[in-house]
Protein backbone atom coordinates (compact mmCIF):
# COMPACT_ATOMS: atom_id res chain seq x y z
CA UNK A 1 0.00 0.00 0.00
CA UNK A 2 2.97 2.53 0.83
CA UNK A 3 6.18 1.80 -0.40
CA UNK A 4 9.26 4.12 -0.01
CA UNK A 5 12.11 2.88 -2.20
CA UNK A 6 15.89 4.25 -1.44
CA UNK A 7 14.29 7.38 -0.98
CA UNK A 8 16.52 10.52 -0.92
CA UNK A 9 15.61 14.36 -0.17
CA UNK A 10 17.83 16.86 -0.03
CA UNK A 11 17.36 20.64 0.33
CA UNK A 12 19.34 23.29 -1.12
CA UNK A 13 20.15 25.30 1.85
CA UNK A 14 19.70 22.50 4.66
CA UNK A 15 21.49 19.78 3.10
CA UNK A 16 20.11 15.73 3.61
CA UNK A 17 17.09 15.40 5.19
CA UNK A 18 16.47 11.73 4.39
CA UNK A 19 19.31 9.16 2.77
CA UNK A 20 18.15 6.12 1.25
CA UNK A 21 15.38 4.91 2.92
CA UNK A 22 13.56 2.22 2.60
CA UNK A 23 10.42 0.64 4.27
CA UNK A 24 6.71 -0.70 3.66
CA UNK A 25 3.83 -0.19 5.35
CA UNK A 26 0.82 -1.84 4.98
CA UNK A 27 -3.11 -2.11 4.99
CA UNK A 28 -4.58 -1.02 8.29
CA UNK A 29 -1.01 -1.18 9.82
CA UNK A 30 -0.14 1.35 12.75
CA UNK A 31 3.67 2.73 12.50
CA UNK A 32 5.52 5.01 14.61
CA UNK A 33 7.57 7.23 13.35
CA UNK A 34 9.56 8.30 16.49
CA UNK A 35 13.68 10.35 16.40
CA UNK A 36 14.79 13.43 17.57
CA UNK A 37 13.78 16.49 15.89
CA UNK A 38 15.37 17.03 12.47
CA UNK A 39 15.85 13.41 11.87
CA UNK A 40 13.56 13.54 9.34
CA UNK A 41 10.03 12.35 10.44
CA UNK A 42 8.53 15.22 9.33
CA UNK A 43 10.02 14.86 5.69
CA UNK A 44 8.55 11.34 5.56
CA UNK A 45 5.36 12.30 6.19
CA UNK A 46 5.70 15.04 3.69
CA UNK A 47 6.48 12.81 0.92
CA UNK A 48 3.84 10.33 1.86
CA UNK A 49 1.42 12.89 1.28
CA UNK A 50 3.04 14.62 -1.87
CA UNK A 51 3.98 17.66 -0.82
CA UNK A 52 7.39 17.46 -1.56
CA UNK A 53 9.20 15.01 -4.25
CA UNK A 54 12.44 12.92 -3.11
CA UNK A 55 15.44 13.92 -4.53
CA UNK A 56 15.92 10.22 -5.17
CA UNK A 57 14.11 6.80 -4.95
CA UNK A 58 10.61 6.48 -5.65
CA UNK A 59 7.14 6.89 -3.41
CA UNK A 60 4.73 4.84 -4.08
CA UNK A 61 1.58 5.34 -2.15
CA UNK A 62 -2.03 3.79 -2.95
CA UNK A 63 -0.81 3.02 -6.99
CA UNK A 64 0.22 6.51 -7.23
CA UNK A 65 4.07 7.13 -7.72
CA UNK A 66 5.92 9.97 -6.64
CA UNK A 67 7.80 10.31 -9.98
CA UNK A 68 5.16 10.73 -11.84
CA UNK A 69 2.08 11.66 -10.18
CA UNK A 70 0.11 14.80 -11.86
CA UNK A 71 -1.28 17.56 -9.82
CA UNK A 72 -4.90 15.83 -10.25
CA UNK A 73 -3.56 12.52 -9.06
CA UNK A 74 -2.49 14.12 -6.12
CA UNK A 75 -5.14 15.42 -5.20
CA UNK A 76 -7.28 12.80 -5.91
CA UNK A 77 -4.81 11.06 -3.35
CA UNK A 78 -5.16 13.61 -0.90
CA UNK A 79 -8.57 12.97 -0.44
CA UNK A 80 -8.27 9.28 0.22
CA UNK A 81 -5.28 10.43 3.15
CA UNK A 82 -6.07 12.20 6.28
CA UNK A 83 -3.77 14.63 7.49
CA UNK A 84 -3.63 15.74 10.87
CA UNK A 85 -0.72 17.96 12.33
CA UNK A 86 0.85 19.50 16.00
CA UNK A 87 -1.17 23.00 15.77
CA UNK A 88 -4.50 21.02 14.31
CA UNK A 89 -4.84 24.06 11.32
CA UNK A 90 -8.25 24.66 11.65
CA UNK A 91 -9.68 27.68 10.30
CA UNK A 92 -10.37 30.29 13.27
CA UNK A 93 -13.18 31.65 11.52
CA UNK A 94 -15.04 28.65 10.79
CA UNK A 95 -17.44 26.50 13.54
CA UNK A 96 -15.78 22.78 13.94
CA UNK A 97 -18.94 21.63 11.52
CA UNK A 98 -17.55 24.05 9.06
CA UNK A 99 -13.72 23.30 8.98
CA UNK A 100 -14.84 19.27 8.80
CA UNK A 101 -17.21 20.37 6.39
CA UNK A 102 -14.57 22.16 4.13
CA UNK A 103 -12.66 19.05 3.56
CA UNK A 104 -15.77 17.37 1.67
CA UNK A 105 -16.81 20.66 -0.15
CA UNK A 106 -13.47 20.72 -1.72
CA UNK A 107 -14.01 17.70 -3.21
CA UNK A 108 -17.39 18.37 -4.82
CA UNK A 109 -19.32 15.77 -2.63
CA UNK A 110 -23.37 16.16 -2.76
CA UNK A 111 -24.22 18.22 -0.13
CA UNK A 112 -26.98 15.42 1.53
CA UNK A 113 -23.33 13.03 1.73
CA UNK A 114 -21.72 16.16 2.96
CA UNK A 115 -24.28 16.44 6.28
CA UNK A 116 -24.54 12.95 7.26
CA UNK A 117 -21.15 12.41 7.06
CA UNK A 118 -19.73 15.42 9.43
CA UNK A 119 -22.52 14.31 11.51
CA UNK A 120 -21.36 11.25 11.46
CA UNK A 121 -17.62 12.10 12.13
CA UNK A 122 -17.86 14.47 14.91
CA UNK A 123 -19.89 11.81 16.99
CA UNK A 124 -17.29 9.16 16.07
CA UNK A 125 -15.02 11.74 17.31
CA UNK A 126 -16.75 12.68 20.51
CA UNK A 127 -17.62 16.08 19.61
CA UNK A 128 -21.56 15.92 18.56
CA UNK A 129 -22.08 18.48 21.03
CA UNK A 130 -20.00 21.20 20.19
CA UNK A 131 -20.68 21.04 16.30
CA UNK A 132 -21.51 24.91 16.32
CA UNK A 133 -18.13 25.79 18.70
CA UNK A 134 -15.70 27.86 16.97
CA UNK A 135 -11.61 26.83 17.27
CA UNK A 136 -11.23 29.37 20.08
CA UNK A 137 -13.94 28.00 22.45
CA UNK A 138 -12.95 24.34 22.33
CA UNK A 139 -9.34 23.09 24.30
CA UNK A 140 -6.67 21.86 22.90
CA UNK A 141 -7.76 18.15 22.90
CA UNK A 142 -11.22 19.12 21.17
CA UNK A 143 -9.57 21.34 18.55
CA UNK A 144 -7.39 18.18 17.37
CA UNK A 145 -10.42 16.03 17.27
CA UNK A 146 -12.10 18.47 14.76
CA UNK A 147 -9.03 18.41 12.83
CA UNK A 148 -9.00 14.16 13.42
CA UNK A 149 -12.57 14.46 12.15
CA UNK A 150 -11.64 16.21 9.38
CA UNK A 151 -9.38 14.21 8.37
CA UNK A 152 -11.61 10.96 8.59
CA UNK A 153 -14.35 12.85 7.15
CA UNK A 154 -13.59 11.36 3.37
CA UNK A 155 -12.61 7.61 4.32
CA UNK A 156 -9.05 7.80 4.31
CA UNK A 157 -7.27 4.40 4.18
CA UNK A 158 -3.96 5.95 6.10
CA UNK A 159 -4.37 8.93 8.65
CA UNK A 160 -0.75 10.64 8.54
CA UNK A 161 -0.09 12.03 11.84
CA UNK A 162 2.75 14.80 12.73
CA UNK A 163 2.86 15.07 16.28
CA UNK A 164 -0.77 15.01 16.94
CA UNK A 165 -0.35 15.23 20.77
CA UNK A 166 2.67 17.60 20.92
CA UNK A 167 0.75 20.31 22.12
CA UNK A 168 -1.75 18.82 24.36
CA UNK A 169 -1.52 17.91 28.01
CA UNK A 170 -1.25 14.10 29.17
CA UNK A 171 -4.75 13.64 29.34
CA UNK A 172 -5.91 15.27 26.23
CA UNK A 173 -3.44 13.19 24.43
CA UNK A 174 -3.96 10.16 26.09
CA UNK A 175 -7.77 10.71 24.45
CA UNK A 176 -6.19 11.74 21.03
CA UNK A 177 -4.10 8.50 20.62
CA UNK A 178 -7.08 6.36 21.91
CA UNK A 179 -8.98 8.18 19.30
CA UNK A 180 -6.34 6.93 16.53
CA UNK A 181 -6.54 3.29 18.11
CA UNK A 182 -9.95 3.27 17.23
CA UNK A 183 -9.47 4.15 13.99
CA UNK A 184 -7.01 1.97 13.34
CA UNK A 185 -8.51 -1.07 14.50
CA UNK A 186 -11.58 0.11 12.19
CA UNK A 187 -9.04 -0.36 9.54
CA UNK A 188 -7.95 3.05 8.52
CA UNK A 189 -3.67 2.64 8.79
CA UNK A 190 -2.44 5.00 10.85
CA UNK A 191 1.51 6.55 10.42
CA UNK A 192 2.12 8.75 13.46
CA UNK A 193 5.01 10.93 13.98
CA UNK A 194 6.04 11.31 17.38
CA UNK A 195 8.90 12.54 20.14
CA UNK A 196 6.49 10.78 23.24
CA UNK A 197 8.31 7.79 24.01
CA UNK A 198 5.94 7.05 26.54
CA UNK A 199 3.54 6.51 24.53
CA UNK A 200 5.63 4.50 21.87
CA UNK A 201 6.41 2.08 24.86
CA UNK A 202 3.32 1.52 26.52
CA UNK A 203 1.84 0.51 22.66
CA UNK A 204 2.77 -2.60 20.60
CA UNK A 205 2.84 -1.05 17.21
CA UNK A 206 5.47 -1.21 15.10
CA UNK A 207 8.14 1.88 15.42
CA UNK A 208 10.23 2.84 13.01
CA UNK A 209 13.36 4.97 14.27
CA UNK A 210 14.94 7.94 13.19
CA UNK A 211 17.99 9.70 13.14
CA UNK A 212 19.90 12.41 10.83
CA UNK A 213 17.65 11.29 8.07
CA UNK A 214 18.39 7.54 8.78
CA UNK A 215 16.34 4.20 10.07
CA UNK A 216 18.02 3.46 13.15
CA UNK A 217 15.79 0.84 13.95
CA UNK A 218 12.30 -0.96 12.52
CA UNK A 219 10.80 -2.94 15.04
CA UNK A 220 9.29 -4.99 12.03
CA UNK A 221 12.60 -5.79 10.96
CA UNK A 222 14.38 -6.76 14.65
CA UNK A 223 13.39 -8.55 17.19
CA UNK A 224 11.58 -7.05 19.95
CA UNK A 225 14.56 -7.53 22.52
CA UNK A 226 16.58 -4.97 20.26
CA UNK A 227 13.97 -1.80 20.56
CA UNK A 228 16.45 0.99 21.85
CA UNK A 229 14.25 1.43 24.57
CA UNK A 230 14.07 0.92 28.33
CA UNK A 231 11.61 -1.60 29.85
CA UNK A 232 8.90 -1.90 28.37
CA UNK A 233 6.06 -0.08 30.19
CA UNK A 234 2.51 -1.69 30.92
CA UNK A 235 0.43 -1.90 27.60
CA UNK A 236 -1.77 1.55 27.27
CA UNK A 237 -4.94 0.19 27.04
CA UNK A 238 -5.01 -1.56 30.42
CA UNK A 239 -7.66 -0.38 32.74
CA UNK A 240 -6.30 3.20 33.05
CA UNK A 241 -9.59 5.45 31.82
CA UNK A 242 -8.00 6.00 28.32
CA UNK A 243 -11.09 5.65 26.50
CA UNK A 244 -12.46 8.57 28.04
CA UNK A 245 -13.17 11.05 25.56
CA UNK A 246 -11.25 14.65 26.19
CA UNK B 1 -21.33 28.66 -8.73
CA UNK B 2 -19.53 27.60 -5.61
CA UNK B 3 -16.29 29.98 -6.89
CA UNK B 4 -18.28 32.33 -7.11
CA UNK B 5 -20.29 32.08 -3.55
CA UNK B 6 -16.70 31.24 -1.94
CA UNK B 7 -15.14 34.46 -3.34
CA UNK B 8 -18.34 36.30 -1.99
CA UNK B 9 -17.85 34.58 1.65
CA UNK B 10 -14.59 35.47 1.65
CA UNK B 11 -14.89 39.65 0.70
CA UNK B 12 -17.77 39.24 3.70
CA UNK B 13 -15.00 37.30 6.51
CA UNK B 14 -12.65 40.27 5.42
CA UNK B 15 -14.52 43.15 4.15
CA UNK B 16 -11.99 45.79 4.77
CA UNK B 17 -9.33 43.98 2.94
CA UNK B 18 -11.71 43.63 -0.14
CA UNK B 19 -12.58 47.21 0.22
CA UNK B 20 -9.10 48.48 -0.08
CA UNK B 21 -8.19 46.13 -2.79
CA UNK B 22 -11.21 47.69 -4.64
CA UNK B 23 -10.07 51.50 -4.01
CA UNK B 24 -5.98 50.51 -4.34
CA UNK B 25 -7.05 49.44 -7.79
CA UNK B 26 -9.47 52.27 -8.20
CA UNK B 27 -6.55 54.88 -7.75
CA UNK B 28 -3.87 53.13 -9.73
CA UNK B 29 -6.44 52.62 -12.85
CA UNK B 30 -7.20 56.22 -12.15
CA UNK B 31 -3.75 57.62 -12.70
CA UNK B 32 -3.39 55.70 -15.58
CA UNK B 33 -6.81 57.41 -16.74
CA UNK B 34 -6.02 60.62 -15.95
CA UNK B 35 -2.99 59.96 -18.27
CA UNK B 36 -5.28 58.63 -20.98
CA UNK B 37 -7.45 61.52 -20.79
CA UNK B 38 -4.22 64.10 -20.97
CA UNK B 39 -3.26 61.74 -24.14
CA UNK B 40 -6.36 62.03 -25.70
CA UNK B 41 -6.61 65.62 -25.59
CA UNK B 42 -3.15 66.34 -26.95
CA UNK B 43 -3.72 63.85 -29.46
CA UNK B 44 -7.23 65.87 -30.58
CA UNK B 45 -5.21 68.84 -29.92
CA UNK B 46 -2.57 68.05 -32.60
CA UNK B 47 -4.92 66.68 -34.62
CA UNK B 48 -6.49 70.04 -34.63
CA UNK B 49 -3.55 71.66 -35.65
CA UNK B 50 -2.99 68.70 -38.28
CA UNK B 51 -5.94 69.69 -40.21
CA UNK B 52 -4.24 72.99 -41.35
CA UNK B 53 -1.95 71.47 -42.66
CA UNK B 54 -2.60 72.10 -46.19
CA UNK B 55 -0.95 73.36 -49.74
CA UNK B 56 -1.82 76.30 -51.36
CA UNK B 57 -0.72 76.65 -55.04
CA UNK B 58 -1.03 80.68 -56.47
CA UNK B 59 -2.00 80.87 -59.83
CA UNK B 60 -0.73 83.23 -62.53
CA UNK B 61 -2.78 85.80 -63.63
CA UNK B 62 -3.43 84.60 -67.08
CA UNK B 63 -4.83 81.12 -65.91
CA UNK B 64 -7.48 79.79 -67.88
CA UNK B 65 -10.20 79.41 -65.80
CA UNK B 66 -11.08 75.86 -67.35
CA UNK B 67 -7.42 75.08 -67.33
CA UNK B 68 -7.55 75.15 -63.35
CA UNK B 69 -11.04 73.66 -63.16
CA UNK B 70 -9.43 70.51 -64.98
CA UNK B 71 -6.27 70.62 -62.52
CA UNK B 72 -8.47 71.04 -59.52
CA UNK B 73 -9.72 67.87 -60.30
CA UNK B 74 -6.93 65.61 -60.99
CA UNK B 75 -4.85 66.90 -57.83
CA UNK B 76 -8.67 66.15 -56.30
CA UNK B 77 -8.02 62.74 -57.50
CA UNK B 78 -4.61 62.21 -55.99
CA UNK B 79 -5.01 59.88 -52.90
CA UNK B 80 -3.21 61.96 -50.73
CA UNK B 81 -5.73 64.79 -51.12
CA UNK B 82 -8.86 65.22 -49.21
CA UNK B 83 -10.29 68.18 -50.61
CA UNK B 84 -9.48 71.03 -53.08
CA UNK B 85 -10.72 74.64 -52.65
CA UNK B 86 -10.61 77.42 -55.40
CA UNK B 87 -10.08 80.88 -53.62
CA UNK B 88 -10.38 84.14 -56.15
CA UNK B 89 -8.92 87.01 -56.27
CA UNK B 90 -11.84 88.71 -54.50
CA UNK B 91 -12.05 85.71 -51.95
CA UNK B 92 -8.26 86.89 -50.96
CA UNK B 93 -8.50 90.19 -50.32
CA UNK B 94 -11.56 89.73 -48.41
CA UNK B 95 -9.34 87.25 -46.21
CA UNK B 96 -6.51 89.64 -46.33
CA UNK B 97 -9.12 91.82 -44.91
CA UNK B 98 -10.15 90.04 -42.43
CA UNK B 99 -6.69 88.93 -40.91
CA UNK B 100 -3.90 91.69 -41.83
CA UNK B 101 -4.93 95.01 -40.97
CA UNK B 102 -2.80 96.68 -43.53
CA UNK B 103 -5.19 95.42 -46.44
CA UNK B 104 -8.45 97.00 -44.95
CA UNK B 105 -7.93 100.18 -47.36
CA UNK B 106 -6.99 98.11 -50.35
CA UNK B 107 -10.63 97.45 -52.44
CA UNK B 108 -9.14 96.33 -55.77
CA UNK B 109 -9.41 93.01 -56.07
CA UNK B 110 -6.31 91.80 -58.55
CA UNK B 111 -3.89 92.98 -55.84
CA UNK B 112 -3.46 89.05 -54.43
CA UNK B 113 -3.27 86.41 -56.68
CA UNK B 114 -5.84 83.73 -56.93
CA UNK B 115 -5.15 80.27 -55.90
CA UNK B 116 -6.22 76.52 -54.99
CA UNK B 117 -6.30 74.87 -51.71
CA UNK B 118 -5.30 71.42 -51.38
CA UNK B 119 -6.46 70.19 -48.04
CA UNK B 120 -4.81 66.40 -47.05
CA UNK B 121 -6.29 63.48 -45.65
CA UNK B 122 -5.62 62.05 -42.12
CA UNK B 123 -2.33 60.43 -41.88
CA UNK B 124 -1.19 61.87 -45.07
CA UNK B 125 0.25 65.43 -43.70
CA UNK B 126 4.18 64.24 -43.23
CA UNK B 127 6.59 66.63 -44.49
CA UNK B 128 7.56 64.45 -46.98
CA UNK B 129 3.68 63.44 -48.55
CA UNK B 130 3.14 67.25 -48.13
CA UNK B 131 6.11 67.73 -50.15
CA UNK B 132 4.88 65.80 -52.75
CA UNK B 133 1.91 66.90 -53.66
CA UNK B 134 3.29 70.54 -53.36
CA UNK B 135 6.01 69.42 -55.95
CA UNK B 136 3.42 67.51 -58.44
CA UNK B 137 1.10 70.89 -58.36
CA UNK B 138 4.22 72.91 -59.42
CA UNK B 139 4.51 71.35 -62.65
CA UNK B 140 1.31 73.13 -63.68
CA UNK B 141 2.10 75.80 -66.15
CA UNK B 142 -0.30 78.10 -64.85
CA UNK B 143 0.68 77.40 -61.21
CA UNK B 144 3.19 80.70 -60.06
CA UNK B 145 4.25 79.36 -56.73
CA UNK B 146 3.13 76.62 -53.97
CA UNK B 147 3.52 77.14 -50.29
CA UNK B 148 2.64 75.09 -48.15
CA UNK B 149 4.84 76.36 -44.61
CA UNK B 150 7.20 73.66 -44.83
CA UNK B 151 9.43 74.69 -41.66
CA UNK B 152 6.40 74.34 -39.65
CA UNK B 153 5.11 71.31 -41.15
CA UNK B 154 8.15 69.49 -40.20
CA UNK B 155 8.37 71.05 -36.68
CA UNK B 156 4.55 69.82 -35.88
CA UNK B 157 5.53 66.77 -37.45
CA UNK B 158 8.51 66.00 -35.00
CA UNK B 159 6.19 67.48 -32.20
CA UNK B 160 3.92 64.96 -32.92
CA UNK B 161 6.22 62.04 -33.13
CA UNK B 162 7.88 63.06 -29.33
CA UNK B 163 4.05 63.50 -28.02
CA UNK B 164 3.32 59.73 -29.77
CA UNK B 165 6.95 58.07 -28.14
CA UNK B 166 6.69 59.73 -24.80
CA UNK B 167 2.27 59.03 -24.66
CA UNK B 168 3.30 55.08 -25.15
CA UNK B 169 6.49 54.97 -22.97
CA UNK B 170 4.53 57.03 -20.34
CA UNK B 171 1.55 54.87 -20.73
CA UNK B 172 3.51 51.17 -20.52
CA UNK B 173 5.03 53.17 -17.17
CA UNK B 174 1.58 53.68 -15.78
CA UNK B 175 0.26 50.36 -16.79
CA UNK B 176 2.88 48.62 -15.35
CA UNK B 177 2.54 50.75 -12.22
CA UNK B 178 -0.91 49.45 -12.39
CA UNK B 179 -0.30 45.98 -13.01
CA UNK B 180 2.24 46.13 -9.80
CA UNK B 181 -0.22 47.68 -7.52
CA UNK B 182 -3.52 45.21 -8.78
CA UNK B 183 -1.00 42.32 -7.81
CA UNK B 184 0.02 43.41 -5.16
CA UNK B 185 -3.32 44.48 -3.60
CA UNK B 186 -4.16 40.74 -4.71
CA UNK B 187 -1.16 39.45 -3.64
CA UNK B 188 -2.30 40.55 0.17
CA UNK B 189 -5.92 38.63 -0.47
CA UNK B 190 -4.06 35.71 -1.41
CA UNK B 191 -1.76 35.95 1.79
CA UNK B 192 -4.79 36.71 4.10
CA UNK B 193 -5.93 33.00 2.99
CA UNK B 194 -2.66 31.27 2.72
CA UNK B 195 -3.57 28.98 5.83
CA UNK B 196 -7.24 28.42 4.02
CA UNK B 197 -5.09 26.97 0.76
CA UNK B 198 -2.83 25.08 2.47
CA UNK B 199 -5.89 23.51 3.86
CA UNK B 200 -7.76 23.02 0.90
CA UNK B 201 -4.75 21.49 -0.83
CA UNK B 202 -4.37 19.00 2.20
CA UNK B 203 -7.80 17.71 2.29
CA UNK B 204 -7.14 17.29 -1.60
CA UNK B 205 -8.99 20.39 -3.49
CA UNK B 206 -7.30 20.59 -7.03
CA UNK B 207 -5.36 24.03 -8.54
CA UNK B 208 -8.36 25.27 -10.20
CA UNK B 209 -10.57 24.65 -7.20
CA UNK B 210 -8.56 26.77 -4.87
CA UNK B 211 -7.65 29.46 -8.23
CA UNK B 212 -11.13 29.97 -9.25
CA UNK B 213 -12.82 32.23 -6.30
CA UNK B 214 -9.65 34.18 -6.41
CA UNK B 215 -10.19 34.79 -10.31
CA UNK B 216 -13.71 35.91 -9.79
CA UNK B 217 -12.98 38.28 -6.77
CA UNK B 218 -9.50 39.32 -9.28
CA UNK B 219 -12.88 40.14 -12.13
CA UNK B 220 -15.41 41.54 -9.46
CA UNK B 221 -12.47 43.33 -7.75
CA UNK B 222 -10.83 44.48 -11.06
CA UNK B 223 -14.23 46.10 -12.51
CA UNK B 224 -15.49 47.71 -9.44
CA UNK B 225 -12.32 49.23 -9.19
CA UNK B 226 -12.71 49.96 -13.11
CA UNK B 227 -15.31 51.92 -12.86
CA UNK B 228 -14.68 53.79 -9.87
CA UNK B 229 -11.69 54.85 -11.53
CA UNK B 230 -13.68 56.09 -14.62
CA UNK B 231 -15.66 57.55 -11.81
CA UNK B 232 -13.10 59.36 -10.54
CA UNK B 233 -11.54 60.48 -13.95
CA UNK B 234 -15.04 61.63 -14.97
CA UNK B 235 -14.97 64.10 -12.17
CA UNK B 236 -11.44 65.26 -12.83
CA UNK B 237 -12.13 65.99 -16.10
CA UNK B 238 -15.53 67.64 -15.27
CA UNK B 239 -13.79 69.90 -12.87
CA UNK B 240 -11.13 70.92 -15.62
CA UNK B 241 -13.90 71.92 -17.98
CA UNK B 242 -15.48 73.88 -15.38
CA UNK B 243 -12.63 75.58 -13.95
CA UNK B 244 -9.88 75.47 -17.26
CA UNK B 245 -10.11 74.35 -20.27
CA UNK B 246 -12.40 72.55 -22.90
CA UNK B 247 -11.43 68.81 -22.82
CA UNK B 248 -12.68 65.55 -24.57
CA UNK B 249 -13.47 62.58 -23.00
CA UNK B 250 -13.04 59.03 -23.21
CA UNK B 251 -16.05 57.81 -25.85
CA UNK B 252 -17.80 54.72 -25.02
CA UNK B 253 -15.29 52.28 -26.77
CA UNK B 254 -12.59 53.60 -24.95
CA UNK B 255 -14.40 53.31 -21.23
CA UNK B 256 -15.39 49.48 -22.49
CA UNK B 257 -11.94 48.72 -22.96
CA UNK B 258 -10.57 50.81 -19.87
CA UNK B 259 -13.35 48.45 -17.71
CA UNK B 260 -12.25 44.99 -19.60
CA UNK B 261 -8.70 46.02 -19.38
CA UNK B 262 -9.40 46.69 -15.58
CA UNK B 263 -11.17 43.33 -15.24
CA UNK B 264 -8.45 41.78 -16.91
CA UNK B 265 -5.58 43.11 -14.71
CA UNK B 266 -7.58 42.02 -11.66
CA UNK B 267 -7.85 38.36 -13.39
CA UNK B 268 -4.45 38.14 -14.26
CA UNK B 269 -3.03 39.78 -10.97
CA UNK B 270 -4.82 36.90 -9.01
CA UNK B 271 -3.63 34.13 -11.78
CA UNK B 272 -0.23 35.04 -11.18
CA UNK B 273 -0.74 35.60 -7.09
CA UNK B 274 -2.46 32.24 -7.24
CA UNK B 275 0.02 30.84 -9.57
CA UNK B 276 3.18 31.82 -7.19
CA UNK B 277 1.82 31.07 -4.06
CA UNK B 278 0.59 27.50 -5.17
CA UNK B 279 3.71 26.81 -6.64
CA UNK B 280 5.44 27.88 -3.05
CA UNK B 281 3.38 26.01 -0.53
Amino acid sequence: MIRLTEVAKEYPRSGVALAHISFQVKKGEFVFLTGPSGSGKTTILKLLYMDDKPSEGEVWINGVSSRNASGREISRLRRRIGIVFQDFRLLEDRTAEANVRFALEVTGAPKATIRSKVARVLTQVGLSSKATSFPRELSGGEQQRVAIARALVNDPFVLIADEPTGNLDERATRGVFQLLRDINASGTAVIMATHDLDLVRRSNYRTIELNHGRVVFDSAESPASARPFDEPLPAFDTPSGSTEAI
Amino acid sequence: MRSAREALTASRRAPLLSALGVVTIAFSLFAFGLFGLVAINIRRALEQVEERVEVRAFLSDSADIEQVAAAMKDVGDFPEVLRVDYVSQEKALERARKEMGEFADVFEAGVLPASIEVHLRPGMRSPAVVKSVADRIKTYHFVDDVRYGEEWVEKLYRLRNIATVAGIALGVAFAAVAVIIIGATIRMTVLARAKEISIMRLVGATDMFIRLPFLIDGLVKGVLGGLLALLFVWIANRIVNEYFIQTIFFDRQMIFVGVVGGAMMGVLGSLVSVGRHLQRV
